[in-house]
């Protein structure tokens, strides 16, 4: 005889004298169950049907395992084990076609874990909130993680310790000496190697178990709804506007939980995204800013450990997602400030005039969203607006020439400080406006900065303020370094 | 219990949640303190959504298995609630419990049952399960001012 504890689901304690357990001696899980009908008879009825046998919508737990998956009734018990006794809850419409079809189906047991597996997982195992049925959750769940940069890294990397059994990722670009300060996924010897690559090679490395699914393109919305769909987490790692509305439109079509984190310079923000039961980024955003408003983190700069941070959170709420476990950050956005360290909640209220998941949504397909973010394909063709550009080796030309063009370098001191050109003069970008009266409209000037985004946009800006004779250099100082000047270090 | 308040917000959720599982039923947790307060008002304080685990057709059945029951009731009593009853939706059946429902239900809890069509208002209609009759009672359902939401939710 071994002493256990029968604990008594709430629904059924007013027929124990709202008892939440009792004590019994015995030898198995049904005579265990027994002793509570004796000790309170009032349950018989609740737990039995009128054979004397448990109903088949009550389910008996050991030690959290479905008695199912054991001996049934005749499961041995020791000391100090728990039966439970859990309600299986169903319901359903009328139907006359599968009435006869009642009861519960057993839960899958799935896969017992090999013994080097049990190790590796040992201290989730110990985790009553984890435990064999949450780690077996992990290994059944597929996350995708969309972009392999500052925050997929380090997302990816956890997801793939924590035993997620297939983790898909979404990238094309290669591994750049730049991306290292903060990409955690790449060394040193996979700079110029495809991103996906390298990642399937670190995780794979990191957990055998793993499946690693490569989607090396950009996503689009051809085929985001393809990607998306055969995975049951979508975790967002995009750096622009365009990609992040995609993943979100996409992610509430399909019904899919989005773990949304975003970086900026020292600042960094996090939420969970499920239409079904919260807001969306749309909710959060109806719509982009401009796109001059918002530079990337190539243009802005990123301290190197912020996606770290971020990342990680990110790769906590798609675990809790994955087990069912805690309060994910529905509803909440999560603002964390580096430089000062705080963390701060914001509650997020689900808009009703959202037009992709509010009760009027008018929008149910994707959308076209470089057009969307007012910002042209890479392809495109100049707009009618755009500013002349000037290309490398006409500059290099005319500074050689006989009047030299005013050349104003419009980035910002940090960045000046690591390189520029010996002729230029610094106005960064925001001071452009105030500073107008240190230009002159007597001489051609030509802007530049890191890739030419930013001159673009200070060109427009002097023509607007009347400047007849304003160029952008294009492809910026990159260029520069590809094609005139090596020595200029790209950063 | 006399009587199931639940606010408009959290009938709106609940709504929203079956239309997103509609042709399909939805089901989800009612949270509330596990004490019903002597007034015997059942006030429902949160909602919870399930996955609807039937194996089959899902468009007449839901199912919460065991395992998912007892996280949601941890979850629960640490902040000090319990599980006190559940929703599910009828797509495009009436917002009453079919004789299956009552056939497995449970006394104590409070069911919610939403009556759903792919765009329409949700009726809904609040049961108990009658501890000597083994028949559903069908409970007022007390709508809560809730100055947050104006959601359209009309009694069955």
């Amino acid at each position: 005889m071994a002493k256990v504890r029968v604990r008594i689901p709430t629904p059924l304690r007013s027929f124990a004298d709202g008892r939440s357990e009792i004590s019994a001696d015995a030898a198995t899980v049904g005579d265990a169950v027994e002793q509570l009908m004796v000790a309170h008879p009032g349950l018989r009825r609740h737990l039995c049907a009128p054979d004397g046998r448990l109903r088949s919508f009550v389910s008996v737990y050991v030690n959290d395992r479905d008695m199912r998956e054991l001996e049934r009734e005749a499961t041995p018990v020791s000391d100090g084990d728990e039966v439970a006794i859990v309600p299986a809850i169903a319901g359903g419409a009328p139907s006359s076609v599968d009435r006869a079809n009642a009861g519960a189906p057993a839960p899958s047991s799935g896969d017992a874990f090999a013994r080097d597996e049990l190790l590796r997982y040992s201290r989730h195992l110990l985790l009553p909130e984890v435990g064999v049925a949450g780690q077996k959750r992990l290994r059944a769940a597929k996350v995708l993680v969309v972009g392999a940069g500052g925050l997929g890294s380090p997302t990816a990397l956890y997801l793939a310790a924590a035993g997620v059994g297939e983790i898909g990722l979404v990238d094309f670009d290669a591994v750049d000496l730049s991306n290292l300060q903060r990409q955690v996924l790449y060394s040193t010897a996979d700079v110029g190697r495809p991103k996906l690559v390298a990642a399937a090679e670190r995780l794979e490395g990191l957990n055998p178990g793993v499946k690693v699914t490569p989607h090396r393109t950009t996503l689009s919305s051809a085929n985001a709804l393809d990607i998306l769909r055969g995975y049951d987490v979508i975790v967002d790692g995009t750096d622009n506007f365009p990609t992040r509305y995609l993943v979100n439109d996409a992610a509430v079509l399909l019904r899919k939980p989005l773990v949304y984190g975003s970086i900026y310079r020292f600042e960094g923000q996090v939420s969970v995204f499920d239409a079904a039961r919260g807001p969306c980024y749309r909710c959060l955003y109806p719509e982009p800013p401009p796109p001059d408003l918002v530079p990337s983190c190539a243009e802005a700069g990123v301290l190197g450990v912020l996606p770290g941070v971020v990342g990680v959170l990110q790769a906590t709420e798609t675990v809790k997602l994955v087990l069912g476990i805690g309060e994910p950050l529905l509803g909440r956005l999560l603002l964390y400030d580096a430089l000062a360290m705080t963390f701060r909640e914001l509650r997020l209220r689900k808009n009703p005039e959202c037009v992709l998941c509010g009760p009027n949504a008018t929008q149910t397909g994707l959308i076209d969203y470089p057009a969307f973010c007012g910002v042209p394909p890479p392809d495109a063709a100049p707009a009618a607006n755009e500013p002349p550009t000037i290309s490398p080796e006409e500059l290099r030309d005319e500074l050689a020439g006989p009047e030299p063009p005013l050349l104003i370098d419009v980035r910002e001191p940090e960045e000046w400080a690591i390189a520029h050109l010996p002729q230029a003069r610094l106005v960064p970008k925001g001071q452009l406006a105030e500073r107008v009266d240190e230009l002159t409209s007597a001489r051609e000037i030509v802007l530049y900065c890191r890739s030419g985004a930013r001159s673009g946009q200070s060109a427009r800006q002097l023509l607007e303020l009347g400047f007849r004779n304003v160029k952008s250099l294009k492809g910026g100082l990159l260029a520069w370094s590809d094609r005139i000047d090596p020595s200029v270090p790209k950063y | 219990m006399i009587a199931v308040r639940v606010a408009p917000r959290l009938l709106a959720a609940m709504a929203g949640h079956a239309r997103s599982t509609y042709p399909d039923e939805c089901c989800g947790y009612l949270i509330a303190p596990a004490e019903l307060p002597p007034d015997g008002v059942r006030r429902i304080e949160a909602v919870e959504p399930a996955d609807n685990r039937f194996d089959g057709e899902r468009r007449r059945r839901f199912v919460i298995l065991p395992d998912e029951l007892r996280a949601a009731e941890r979850r629960a009593e640490a902040r000090g609630r319990a599980v006190v009853g559940f929703y599910h939706s009828h797509p495009d059946h009436p917002a009453r419990p079919s004789p299956f429902d009552e056939a497995h239900a449970w006394p104590w809890y409070a069911y919610l049952v939403l009556a759903t069509t792919a765009t329409g208002v949700p009726r809904v209609g609040a049961f108990e399960l009658g501890a000597e009759t083994g028949r559903f009672v069908e409970l007022p359902l007390e709508p809560e001012p809730d100055p947050l939401s104006a959601a359209p939710v009309v009694r069955a």
